[in-house]
């Protein structure tokens, strides 16, 4: 009974391993391995990763630059959201506030998009559904994404980030067009 | 002055003033998992979208309570409790300080007692990461600040009684590999501690106007630094615990000892390292320093799960076998005591972390794969089965081994015990499995209504994810029943339980000492060093064949899994 008695050697590094450990280590190990470089291999071959570029902003730049997008591009309205058609291959500026994703994006189906994400007050969580991809969105933090919709149709995007008593209603909208 | 008695069924020693902080914590820790577990049912009856119980603002609120009461309160009163055990009992010491131990137990319930009730107050619905610049009342951090420093108090007693034992030379050689175990726990929770109080006191400070700014990204990142390493603690005192287990059950001992303490090591090595597969999605972070910083500098930290993953099975294979279990691949297990609920809580807290809780915790802090992953009910359902059927249940376990030896009472309604760990850890498992799908399928975490009443656009869940969440919450309230079972037995021990020493009464259930007449030992013999074995290897070495075969079989799943969500994500909209 040793797990809760001194070990049989006064150094516990002097007690002998045995052939079985050994054997699960090494293969344990290389697992580990092939984990950790699946991430660098996915960084060069694979097609979904995220950029490294962000700012630092702050709640009315960002605000600005969303207007002005909305200004320029507008194509129509929904609910109350200004649809907004950018130039394939632009920059797009999505914001998070208590409790709208705004604008609604009208995309390109097969064009590449700058997105831009950036939150006017709290924490909040872009899911766009049901493509299933999720991103933190924070106040301060101007983040880019480069987004390529491969499929037409309606996108919702719901917010994953707990942002107070209205959280669940805030449901933005990214529609993708065929050529 | 004599302090220890010793316990006549098991030889354990216990000094008087350990003895009744154990039970003190211990009792504290349950009061929490019975908050934590009204409230769970409120959680999950609202998930349930076709029950649908709470209206929002309960719900979020009665969220936060889960959360703050379970993965905080509960679990660390009850690993000081641990501490102390390993520290004292193990190593046949008195415990040091034992005023300031009381007064880090008084800290801890005051801070516990504050924050619940902030949250009760309702103006602190912020969730148990209250990420900034969400606000909540002071006394709802500054509850959180006094339950850490007692937390600490608690950890430096862990240091000092270490250090007693040794200059008193209570034992001969190294610490115990628990004891060591329980040390890794606590070296992690002093560096936990020290994240917490960097975040949380500028925190407080700024609830109260001193501060008028904290940056979001750089509250999620020290944040993490806590909330992260605390699951670290959890996973170390529990390993710790499941080698006392199989101690205690098998009279196993570690299959190498060298081994078993090396990963402890890795995991205070490289553990910490962790806390970056939270913020995977965010701004603003490299991914170089994602990549080396979530595969804990190339997954070293994992490999240590999987090490122990090994040895704790292989050690009770090893001990059964010596008894003549030696029939095929598994007999050792099949004739395992399933009926002692010490012996099931431990192996399906064992099977459920490893099988569930470590490969999908694995996969989805993958830098990439997260992004399919990030925020959706998904999470929660892997950290039930890292901290609830792992830890929580493994507590459980050694509740009903402890209860005999520290309370000095009889279970109360065995029979119920008996079923406990199977109804509780069936529950969660199956909780845990269809909010694992649910997630899969995008449905959000922390979310009142996946209908989304009341949003200008719309937006439908297939029907299969109303499905998941209304069975995993099935699942759910069954785990509710099984951690209702438990409090029975429990509480019901404490109360009714037969005594097995006359001095144990009611007032010694919740930590008043028992007459001094009982405690007539002044100085415990000295430990000594377990005796050396001939080492046998039949098998070609392999002493422990039934368990490389489940280790196998977890890695194929493992890889499995693990390449299925490659190919999940390839199918997403390509980023860069
Ligand atoms: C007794 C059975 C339990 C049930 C049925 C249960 C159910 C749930 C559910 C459904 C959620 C997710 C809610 C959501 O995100 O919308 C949740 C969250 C959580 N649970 Fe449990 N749980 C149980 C026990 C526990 C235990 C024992 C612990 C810790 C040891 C725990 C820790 C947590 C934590 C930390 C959260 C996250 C809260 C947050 O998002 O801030 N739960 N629980
Ligand atoms: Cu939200
Ligand atoms: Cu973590």
């Amino acid at each position: 009974m040793t797990s809760f008695l001194p070990p049989s050697e006064r150094i516990w590094w002097n007690v002998p391993v045995g052939k079985q450990e050994i054997v699960w280590i090494g293969i344990a190990l290389v697992w580990c391995l092939i984990m950790f470089f699946m991430m660098p291999y996915w960084h060069i071959y694979g097609k979904q990763n995220l950029s490294n570029e962000a700012y630092q902003t702050t709640p009315a730049k960002f605000q600005a630059k969303v207007d002005a997008m909305v200004e320029q591009y507008q194509v129509g309205e929904e609910a109350g959201f200004p649809i907004v058609r950018p130039p394939a291959g632009s920059d797009v500026y999505i914001l998070g506030r208590l409790w709208q994703w705004y604008p609604i994006l009208e995309l390109e189906k097969g064009q590449s998009y700058r997105v831009h994400l950036s939150s006017m007050d709290w924490n909040h969580g872009f899911s766009l559904q049901p493509v299933n991809i999720n991103l933190q969105v924070l106040p301060g933090y101007e983040m880019v994404v480069t987004m390529t919709p491969d499929q037409a149709g309606d996108y919702a995007i719901v917010c994953n980030e707990y942002c107070g008593i209205g959280h669940h209603t805030m449901l933005g909208k990214i529609i993708v067009k065929e050529k | 002055m004599s302090q220890f008695r010793v316990c006549p069924d098991t030889g354990f020693y216990f000094d008087k003033s350990a003895e009744s902080l154990m039970k003190a914590n211990a009792v504290a820790g349950a009061v929490a998992l019975l908050i934590a577990g009204i409230m769970a049912l409120g959680v999950v009856l609202t998930r349930w979208q076709e029950v649908h119980l709470l209206p929002a603002d309960l719900f979020y609120q009665v969220l936060t309570a889960h959360g703050i009461n379970a993965l905080i309160f509960w679990i660390i009163f009850f690993e000081i409790a641990i501490m102390y055990f390993a520290s004292s009992v193990l190593l046949r010491t008195r415990l040091a300080a034992p005023r300031w131990a009381w007064a880090g137990f008084a800290l801890m319930i005051i801070g516990a007692v504050m924050n619940n009730v902030a949250v009760l107050q309702g103006n602190s619905s912020v969730m148990m990461t209250s990420y900034v610049p969400m606000q909540a009342e002071p006394h709802f951090y500054l509850g959180l600040i006094l339950f850490a420093v007692g937390a600490l108090i608690g950890c430096f007693v862990f240091l000092g009684t270490l250090v007693i034992a040794k200059e008193d030379k209570t034992y001969d050689g190294s610490i115990p590999l628990v004891t060591f175990g329980a040390l890794t726990a606590c070296i992690i929770a002093v560096f936990t501690i020290a994240c917490g109080a960097i975040i949380l006191v500028p925190t407080f400070l700024w609830s109260i106007g001193y501060i008028n700014h904290i940056d979001a990204e750089m509250y999620r990142v020290i944040w993490w630094g806590l909330g992260h390493s605390s699951q670290q603690i959890n996973v170390a005192a529990h390993v710790s615990v499941w080698y006392l287990i199989t101690g205690v059950l098998f009279g196993a001992r570690p299959m190498s000892e060298k081994v078993s303490r090396s990963a402890f090591l890795l995991y205070i090595f490289f553990l910490q390292l962790a806390s970056a597969h939270h913020i995977l999605v965010d701004p603003g972070i490299s991914s170089e320093w994602k990549v080396f910083n979530t595969s804990y500098a190339m997954y070293l930290a994992v490999l240590a799960s999987m090490i122990h993953g090994l040895t704790v099975p292989g050690a009770m294979e090893v001990a059964q076998r010596s008894k003549g279990y030696t029939k095929g691949l598994f007999e050792w297990l099949r004739k395992a005591p399933w009926g002692n609920p010490v012996f099931s809580g431990f192996f399906i807290s064992l099977f459920t972390f490893g099988f569930i809780g470590g490969i999908t915790g694995v996969v989805m802090g993958t830098e990439q794969i997260n992004l399919i992953i990030h925020n959706t009910i998904y999470v929660p359902a892997h950290f039930h089965a890292t901290v609830v059927t792992g830890t929580t249940l493994t507590f459980m376990a050694l509740t009903y081994l402890l209860i005999p030896l520290l309370f000095r009472r009889a279970l109360f309604l065995p029979w119920v015990a008996k079923m406990q760990p199977y109804v509780f850890g069936g529950g969660m498992t199956m909780m845990i499995l269809f909010m694992l799908g649910a997630g899969t399928l995008g449905v959000s975490r922390r979310h009142w209504d996946m209908d989304f009443t009341g949003a200008a656009l719309s937006f439908e869940y297939p029907g299969t994810a109303y499905m998941m969440m209304a069975v995993g919450a099935i699942g759910g309230v069954l785990g509710v029943v099984g951690g209702a079972m438990y409090l029975t037995v429990t509480v019901g021990s404490l109360l009714f339980g037969k005594k097995l020493d006359e001095n144990a009464g009611f007032l010694q259930s919740f930590g008043v000492p028992m007459p001094a007449s009982s405690y007539n030992i002044e100085q415990p013999e000295r430990l000594e060093m377990a005796s050396k074995v001939v080492e046998e290897h039949g098998d070609g070495g392999f002493e422990a064949p039934g368990t490389f075969v489940l280790a196998m079989a977890l890695l194929v799943c493992f890889v499995v899994y693990y390449f299925i969500n490659w190919d999940y994500l390839s199918s997403v909209w390509p980023l860069s």
